[in-house]
C-alpha cells in the first residue's frame, strides 16, 4: 500500500473555521506542504494577520506569531533579522496587507527584508461581512458598494504585486490562483520558489494568490472559482511579475 | 491497481470543489445523509474507476480526502 495523498505534516489535525469552499484552506495546505518538503516545519516561523485567517496559528504545525492588524511585515522584519537562518513567512489578506497595512508592506519591500509574504487577494473583506476592499473589482458589489464599485467614486483596484515590484528590494513576485488543479500546481511551485529564494538570501519575496470568497461573493464555491478565473484573472494578470537577476 | 479513497466525512463542508475537478466524474455529495456539521458530505460513487490523480484531495480546503493505492 502506498500513500498517494495525505494531509501535510505542516498542518495540525484540527478543523478549519473557514466557510465551505474558501481558498484559505487550500493555500494553508500549499504553504504547509512546501514547508514540509523543504524540511522546515520545525524551524519555520509564520506571522499571522488579522482577518479571516487570524486563527492560522491554530492550524499550522510550525511556530506562529500573531501580529496586530496590517503589521505582520514589521513583526516579520524583527523575527527574520533575529533569526536570519530560519524561514519567516507572513500570511496576509487584502484588508490586512492592501488597506490598513499598506505602509508596512511597502517599506518592508523597499528595505528588501528577506522574508516571504503570501498575500491572499479575494477582492473583499471577508471576516467583517463583505465590505469593499481596495482590491474589489470595478462593478463588483459589496455591502458598502451595493451598486458595485465605481471608478469615479472609489478609484480602480490596487495591484499589489506590480506596486511592490517597483521596489529594488523585492527579489521575486508572482501572482497565482488555486481555482483549478493546473493553477493550484503552479501556485505551489511559486510558494516553494519564494521560500527557496528567501533561504538563498535573495531579498523580499511575494506571492499573491487570487482567492475565492464564496460566502461574501454570494456564489457557490464552484461558481466562485469560475468567476475568479473569468474576472479577477482578467484584471490581475497571473504569472511572474518580477524576478530579479542574482 | 486498487485505489482507496478515504473521506473524513465529519470534516466535509459539502463545497463540491472535489466533485468539480474529478476527471472521471465519480464523486458526488451524499444527498441521503448529513454529517455532524449538517452538510451532505462528499463521497465516491464508483471507486473502481478512480485513477488516483489526487485532484480531489489537492483542492479540498478541509483536508477531508486521503488516498492510498496498491
Amino acid at each position: 500500500m502506498t500513500t498517494v495523498y495525505r494531509k501535510s505534516a505542516g498542518l495540525q489535525d484540527r478543523e478549519l473555521h473557514y466557510c465551505p469552499g474558501c481558498s484559505h484552506g487550500i493555500v494553508h495546505k500549499l504553504v504547509a506542504e512546501c514547508m514540509e518538503e523543504l524540511g522546515l516545519v520545525d524551524t519555520a516561523i509564520l506571522v499571522c494577520p488579522v482577518g479571516c485567517s487570524v486563527f492560522a496559528g491554530n492550524y499550522f504545525a510550525c511556530d506562529c506569531i500573531e501580529a496586530i492588524h496590517g503589521r505582520a511585515p514589521a513583526v516579520a522584519t524583527a523575527v527574520k533579522r533575529t533569526h536570519p537562518d530560519q524561514l519567516v513567512v507572513t500570511y496576509q489578506g487584502d484588508g490586512d496587507l492592501a488597506s490598513i497595512g499598506t505602509a508596512e508592506i511597502v517599506h518592508a519591500a523597499m528595505r528588501g527584508e528577506k522574508f516571504t509574504t503570501v498575500f491572499i487577494n479575494n477582492a473583499i473583506y471577508g471576516m467583517t461581512g463583505g465590505q469593499m476592499a481596495p482590491t474589489t473589482l470595478l462593478g463588483q458589489r459589496a455591502t458598502t458598494a451595493p451598486m458595485g464599485r465605481q471608478k469615479e467614486l472609489h478609484g480602480s483596484p490596487i495591484r499589489m504585486a506590480e506596486l511592490l515590484s517597483t521596489m529594488d528590494g523585492l527579489a521575486y513576485a508572482e501572482r497565482v490562483c488555486v481555482a483549478d488543479i493546473p493553477h493550484l500546481n503552479k501556485a505551489k511551485k511559486a510558494i516553494k520558489k519564494a521560500f527557496e529564494l528567501q533561504l538563498a538570501g535573495a531579498g523580499f519575496t511575494f506571492v499573491e494568490v487570487l482567492s475565492a470568497c464564496p460566502t461574501n461573493w454570494a456564489m457557490t464555491p464552484v461558481e466562485a472559482n469560475k468567476w475568479l478565473l473569468e474576472n479577477m484573472a482578467a484584471y490581475y494578470p497571473l504569472g511572474v511579475i518580477k524576478e530579479a537577476q542574482a | 491497481m486498487t485505489v482507496f479513497l478515504h473521506f473524513n466525512r465529519d470534516r466535509c463542508k459539502g463545497c463540491e470543489l472535489c466533485v468539480s475537478v474529478c476527471p472521471k466524474h465519480i464523486l458526488a455529495l451524499d444527498m441521503a445523509s448529513t454529517n455532524v456539521k449538517g452538510y451532505h458530505p462528499a463521497g465516491v460513487t464508483d471507486p473502481a474507476s478512480c485513477i488516483a490523480c489526487a485532484s480531489c484531495a489537492k483542492i479540498c480546503p478541509d483536508s477531508v480526502i486521503s488516498i492510498e493505492k496498491e
